[in-house]
């Protein structure tokens, strides 16, 4: 029990602190990256060659800089977009640091997540709605990203989990949070205990985050 | 009155789904368009509401070219001209009631209380009045479509395109919506143009008639006489009294 008490009055703070710099890094860029994607793959499937609106050389070479971002590797991104997060964000540490290399990484992910959850909308349904005389922006708010949108909440666990990953990667180079600590307690200074703890604490986010999405993606569906 | 001149359409593959294919559809008909998968009859009724556009020919509705139009003028000819698909079409996130007044969002961007009462009334009109709350997915393939068709007569359409509206369908359904359909014609005079491989469909609600094969008419008339002396052979077939080896 002491060792348990020991431990807490030892590390509490610091595991508190890191959990909180984890939650807002993760949400934060998970909601930007979000406001980005959701636009880009929007975009992406109305151009498609079978989309509503399609414009083949446009829907090309977007699609071609969405897999470009997604080619580089994050740890070289975050490094690389230093002088733009510098120059957006004032640093390049902590979590307001590390929120732009996240955002740029997560959005054309998402971007991928939404046109693929666009995709899975029946075509009967959005060509009935295409009959109705309804315009392109009209379908895309009040039919498509609907009928889409449990969909799009099981991407939501996707890409947020994706992110908690990233946030530890980033604590490698100064971004703190809980990735940060199992580096430096855990692995540098070989203290096993906090290097559990902190894997514990990820576990459960993770669960967390997967049941919470599942919950509400099935509360919604109404297929 | 729907006038179809010269239709032809080239898909990109090279394919040719329609040629020369010229049809006059009269007002207040009940004009059917029969064909075997693959003749060309569905892009034929896409081409009407320029859900597809014809590579070339025109579509003349009430002596006003349609085929180019584009962007607000194109949304307010479809309004006109209503479809009901044989998938239903409906949005499965929404209730039937809302599928309904989706038309009065898709023209006016908002729905007021006079349209969700003009909605009900049309689900009353086609037997559905208790099920406005309901989704889609708690309704049967029947109950779909008569939502399907109470969302098409949102708009008051001039023109209801039905495109193989009950093959997916049961018998006793089917019935159902061809009851309905007519009735619909009969009341307000709204031009229906059936798109159907059965025979029984057109026996039971259509006045006039085309056969199409390969994307070509074979053969055009009033019902009666292309049932009393079918001339084409797939017309024969399609009548159970000829051979498929066409």
């Amino acid at each position: 029990m002491s060792s348990a008490q020991d431990f807490l009055s030892n590390y509490g703070k610091l595991l508190l602190q890191g959990t909180i710099d984890t939650l807002s890094m993760l949400f934060i860029s998970t909601a930007l990256a979000y406001a980005l994607g959701i636009v880009i793959g929007v975009v992406l499937y109305v151009t498609s060659p079978s989309g509503l609106r399609p414009k083949g050389v446009f829907n090309a070479v977007l699609g071609w800089i969405v897999n470009m971002t997604r080619s580089i590797p994050f740890i070289i991104l975050l490094v690389a977009l230093m002088p733009a997060t510098r120059a957006l964000v004032q640093t390049t540490i902590g979590v307001r640091g590390v929120v732009p290399p996240l955002v740029v990484s997560a959005a054309p992910f998402v971007a991928r997540m939404i046109e693929q959850s666009l995709a899975e909308v029946p075509r009967d349904s959005i060509e009935a709605a295409e009959a109705c005389g309804a315009s392109v922006p009209r379908i895309v708010w009040s039919a498509l990203l609907p009928e889409a949108l449990p969909s799009i909440v099981r991407g939501v666990s996707i890409t947020l989990i994706s992110v908690l990953g990233y946030t530890a990667i980033a604590g490698a180079v100064g971004a703190g949070g809980l990735g940060d600590i199992a580096i430096r307690y855990g692995y540098y200074r070989y203290e096993d205990e906090i290097m559990v703890v902190t894997v514990l604490l990820l576990i459960v986010l993770v669960q967390l985050i997967q049941s919470t999405c599942d919950f509400i993606s099935n509360r919604i569906d109404h297929r | 009155m729907i006038s179809l001149q010269h239709i032809t359409k080239i898909y990109d593959g090279g394919e040719h789904a329609l040629r020369d294919v010229s049809i006059d559809i009269p007002d207040g008909d009940i004009f059917g368009i029969i064909g075997i998968s693959g003749a060309g009859k569905s892009t034929l009724v896409r081409c009407v509401n320029l859900l597809e556009r014809p590579t070339e020919g025109r579509v003349i509705v009430d002596g006003q070219d349609v085929t180019n139009l584009s962007g607000a003028e194109l949304r307010s000819y479809r309004r006109r001209v209503a479809m009901i698909f044989q998938g239903f079409g409906l949005l499965a996130q929404k209730t039937a009631l809302e599928n309904v007044c989706f038309p009065f969002l898709a023209s006016n961007g908002k729905v007021t209380e006079a349209d969700r009462a003009k909605a009900k009334g049309l689900l009353a009109r086609v037997g559905l009045a208790d099920k406005a709350s309901s989704y889609p997915s708690q309704l049967s393939g029947g109950q779909q479509q008569r939502v399907a068709i109470a969302r098409a007569l949102a708009c008051d359409p001039e023109y209801i395109l039905c495109d193989e509206a009950t093959s997916a369908l049961d018998p006793a359904s089917t019935q159902q919506i061809l009851d309905l359909l007519q009735q619909i014609n009969q009341e307000t005079g709204t031009t229906i143009l059936v798109i159907t491989h059965s025979m029984e469909v057109v026996e039971r609600i259509c006045k006039n008639v085309t056969v199409l094969v390969k994307g070509k008419v074979v053969e055009q008339g009033p019902v009666e006489q292309i049932f009393a002396d079918p001339q084409n052979e797939t017309t024969k077939a399609l009548l159970g009294k000829g051979s498929w080896n066409v």
